[in-house]
């Protein structure tokens, strides 16, 4: 395994790849909305885990 | 590449389907395979594979046979790794395997809920490597490294046993089953699923079990916390400039540079290390001692009141940076631990079994090792509070349905290695100062001269503590005694610092390193604290929903804030009364926090028994049976023991009686109670253990028999009804396991090589 695919492991284990995950599934849809910029998907990332929170184990 | 492929069709009640994909899937002709051939895939056994799996089989037999057989005076740490990483293998190679093909039937023809309900969010197909790292980190916590340490004092060998045998024949297949089942119904947690599947009364009950025994394990993960911050002004200030660390982590996140999720996650490593260090400095200066030094009783509120604010207030701000910084030190240190084990190469002398294996006085934690063995360890062996995590979140983001072997099964052997390791350091350290270490107060009475006269007294062979001992370690960790911390934490912090000396920084760096495990321990709880406060929270709005409607509106400030009080007031009352319990509190209380998280796995299991029955998979129902009639057998009967046991160490309602009595006749100092007030503090607190003791083992039997009534009802028809979604044709292709195999990785190539209008979308590279 590659420096570089180590890194791309733990950023993906930290999730900081949501966001170009969204942006290929926004892609994907061929939706005419423009994509949420980086900004406003974050906030909406923990807005919606307000709504509902994930449990983390003992 | 262009074939079709058409699955059976559906039959009457999903009968006889089991092996097949539920319906009509057919595959677009212009993508390759979305499936490996598994004629392909099956090379066969080559003389390499076999002699492969012959040493590993080998490897593991000689260690187990060093730890169980030969016995010597010291046995090596690497034995322990050498015997997990072997059977962790051969039963994931051969009996998840096993599951795959008889029991699960996984379909890779068939997409995920992150395919056809993918929303670039919630439902997101996620890479399989990374999704195991991120299902990892959501379900190991302290708990594995907490329930090893206090099984240590029955010996080596119970312990080691029960965390592998445990993991492979009960909690992997759990977490995979209930992982499985979860996906197939498009991401359900695992009430609905019990609502589902066992109707109104079993569902029910399941969910009130859930929330009290959520209470009951955030009550004692908090007395654990206290337990390592009591009378210790380094670790108080280190731990609580974790919040203005997360704060500010929060405030970077949302408004300064948002997204950058590594970065923050590295600055707030690097002060968290500067936290410790300050600790440190700040614990030398007599402001700082006078300032920092708190007792046990205003720690438990300031958990208390910070766990309230911690629910109430924006995620972003306070947990989301927690999380992100609890997962950092959670797979750094593991992984450093690891590699630490593994070069330092630890010998241990303790025997395979104490004196405490075969009795049920053990000061550690009291009761025989059948069944209190298998509650104290819970984690790492078997959890049923991953049953919350392995439904619900990761299940949406699962790429193919194969993965869940290796993703569900394979990250519940990650957690058991954890406790072994957690175990390993714990066996590491001296036996004399584990006892001195973990008994209780009311038996040391806190003095270095008490702990030595107590643990001496033990009549324990080959264990001759010098009071030097114990105020030599003291000096070496930072900490004014070490005398009677209880709850393990602090076992593991001294187990841990004196591997770490061992490769960083020799004696010198022990103070350092037993704060940064305190720390690393400290972060996981409060982490966990704060989630399962909120994620109780909305379980209870969405129970008293169903009276009130306007409880459901879960942005409703006051409902938010009143159940969140609620919830609070749940596990605060517990955690105070396990704060002041004169009877030392976390030996009490530990035995609950297995007997319900076991409880919960039994209910797990309960429910995955009932959904494997209703596809007909009797011959192979043994599978999810065989743990579920052992995790019953062992809370139930743990239960009982707890609720009717006339030994009153052991029986809550039999030290809750001795004490009434002797209030009755007028004494003024009962057992280890020396006032009447703490005697009326015994009768109290035995009789709420008594009542959460009956309280769970009722509401569990109602689940496991309603499970069981539902398994009957479908073995008498054959079946039953079916609540997985429809089966839809998948358009995406990803290998199953950590390493593609020749078969994958050549279909892989196909996909590579589409137009890239064809391809679809997916995270990762």
């Amino acid at each position: 395994m590659s420096v570089k695919e180590l890194i791309w492991l733990f950023k993906g284990v930290m999730g900081e790849n949501a966001y170009q995950q969204y942006l290929d599934h926004h892609a994907s849809t061929h939706s005419d909305e423009p994509p949420m910029t980086e900004r406003q998907f974050w906030r909406d990332k923990t807005d919606r885990q307000d709504a509902n929170p994930q449990g983390r184990c003992c | 590449m262009s074939e079709k492929y058409v699955g059976r069709g559906r039959g009457e009640a999903g009968r006889g389907d089991w092996e097949e994909d539920g319906g009509v899937l057919l595959q677009d002709p212009n993508l390759p395979s979305t499936a490996v051939d598994p004629d392909k895939e099956n090379r066969g056994w080559t003389p390499l594979k076999i002699a492969i799996w012959v040493g590993i089989a080998l490897l593991g037999g000689v260690s187990w046979t060093m730890l169980a057989v030969v016995r010597g005076e010291t046995v090596n740490a690497m034995w322990f790794v050498f015997a997990a990483v072997c059977t962790y293998l051969i039963a994931y190679r051969f009996y998840s395997k096993f599951i795959e093909r008889k029991l699960l039937k996984p379909n890779d023809r068939r997409a995920t809920p992150a395919e056809y309900k993918a929303d670039g969010k919630d439902y997101a197909a996620t890479d399989r490597r990374v999704l195991y790292g991120h299902h990892f980190a959501a379900i190991a916590g302290a708990g594995p490294l907490v329930g090893p340490v206090l099984a240590a004092q029955m010996g080596y060998l119970p312990g080691t046993i029960w965390i592998i045998l445990g993991v492979i024949l009960a909690g992997a297949v759990q977490d995979y089953l209930v992982m499985f089942f979860s996906m197939r119904r498009g991401g359900r947690s695992l009430g609905q699923m019990a609502r589902e599947e066992l109707g109104i009364i079993g569902g029910t009950a399941a969910l009130l079990a859930t929330l009290t025994i959520m209470i009951i394990i955030v009550a004692i993960l908090a007395l654990v916390v206290v337990n390592a911050l009591g009378e210790s002004p380094w670790g108080v200030f280190s731990v609580a400039m974790t919040i203005p660390i997360a704060l500010f982590m929060g405030v970077y996140l949302r408004y300064i540079r948002p997204g950058k999720v590594t970065e923050v996650s590295v600055i707030g490593f690097a002060l968290l290390m500067l936290a410790i260090i300050g600790g440190g400095w700040i614990a030398e200066t007599d402001w700082g001692v006078a300032v920092f030094t708190l007792d046990r009783v205003t720690i438990a509120w300031g958990i208390i009141i910070y766990g309230f604010i911690a629910a109430v207030l924006p995620v972003w701000l306070l947990l989301a940076p927690r999380d992100y910084l609890s997962t950092f030190m959670k797979i750094g240190t593991i992984v450093m631990l690891a590699v630490a084990i593994v070069i330092v190469r630890p010998e241990i002398n303790v025997p395979a079994f104490s004196e405490f294996a075969g009795r049920a006085d053990g000061p550690v934690v009291p009761g025989t090792l059948f069944p209190f063995l298998f509650v104290t360890i819970a984690c790492g062996a078997l959890s049923g509070f991953h049953a919350l995590i392995s439904s619900g979140t990761t299940p949406k983001m699962i790429e193919k349905e194969r993965q869940t072997r290796f993703i569900g099964y394979g990250g519940m052997l990650m957690e058991s290695f954890v406790a072994i390791m957690a175990l390993v350091a714990a066996l590491s350290i001296d036996r004399g100062i584990y006892f001195a270490m973990n008994s209780s107060a009311a038996a040391t009475g806190g003095t270095i001269e008490g702990a030595v006269a107590f643990v001496n007294g033990l009549g324990l062979t080959g264990v001759n503590l010098a009071p030097e001992a114990l105020s030599t370690l003291a000096t070496n960790v930072g900490e004014e005694s070490i005398v009677s911390r209880t709850g393990g934490a602090p076992t593991l912090a001294v187990g841990i610092a004196q591997i770490m000396q061992g490769l960083f920084g020799g004696a010198g760096m022990m103070a350092f390193w037993y704060h940064f495990a305190i720390m690393f321990e400290a972060l996981f709880i409060l982490t966990a604290v704060d989630a399962g406060t909120r994620v109780a929270r909305f379980m209870l709005q969405d129970s008293i929903g169903n009276f009130v409607p306007k409880f459901k509106d879960t942005s409703w400030r006051v409902g938010a804030w009143v159940c969140t009080a609620i919830m609070v007031a749940g596990w605060g009352a517990i955690l105070i009364m396990g704060v002041t319990d004169p009877l030392g509190g976390i030996n009490t209380l530990f035995p609950l926090f297995g007997i319900a998280n076991q409880l919960l796995a039994a209910i797990a299991l309960a429910v995955c028994m009932a959904i494997c029955a209703k596809k007909g998979a009797f011959k192979y129902l043994w599978i999810p049976a065989l743990p579920l009639a052992f995790a019953s057998v062992v809370t139930i009967s743990a239960s009982f023991l707890k609720i009717f046991s006339p030994v009153p160490a052991v029986g809550y309602w039999a030290q809750h009686f001795a004490f009434r009595n002797a209030l009755a006749a007028g004494e003024e100092s009962f057992g280890n109670a020396p006032t009447v007030a703490a005697m009326e503090a015994v009768v109290r607190n035995t009789f709420i253990q008594g009542t959460l003791s009956i309280v769970f083992v009722v509401l569990s039997i109602i689940v496991i028999a309603t499970a069981i009534i539902a398994t009957i009802k479908a073995y008498r028809t054959g079946g039953g009804p079916s609540a997985e979604d429809p089966a839809v044709p998948s358009r995406t292709y990803a290998p199953a396991g950590l390493i593609a195999t020749p078969a994958e990785k050549e279909l892989e190539a196909q996909w590579a090589d589409l137009p890239q209008d064809k391809k679809p979308a997916r995270a990762g590279h």
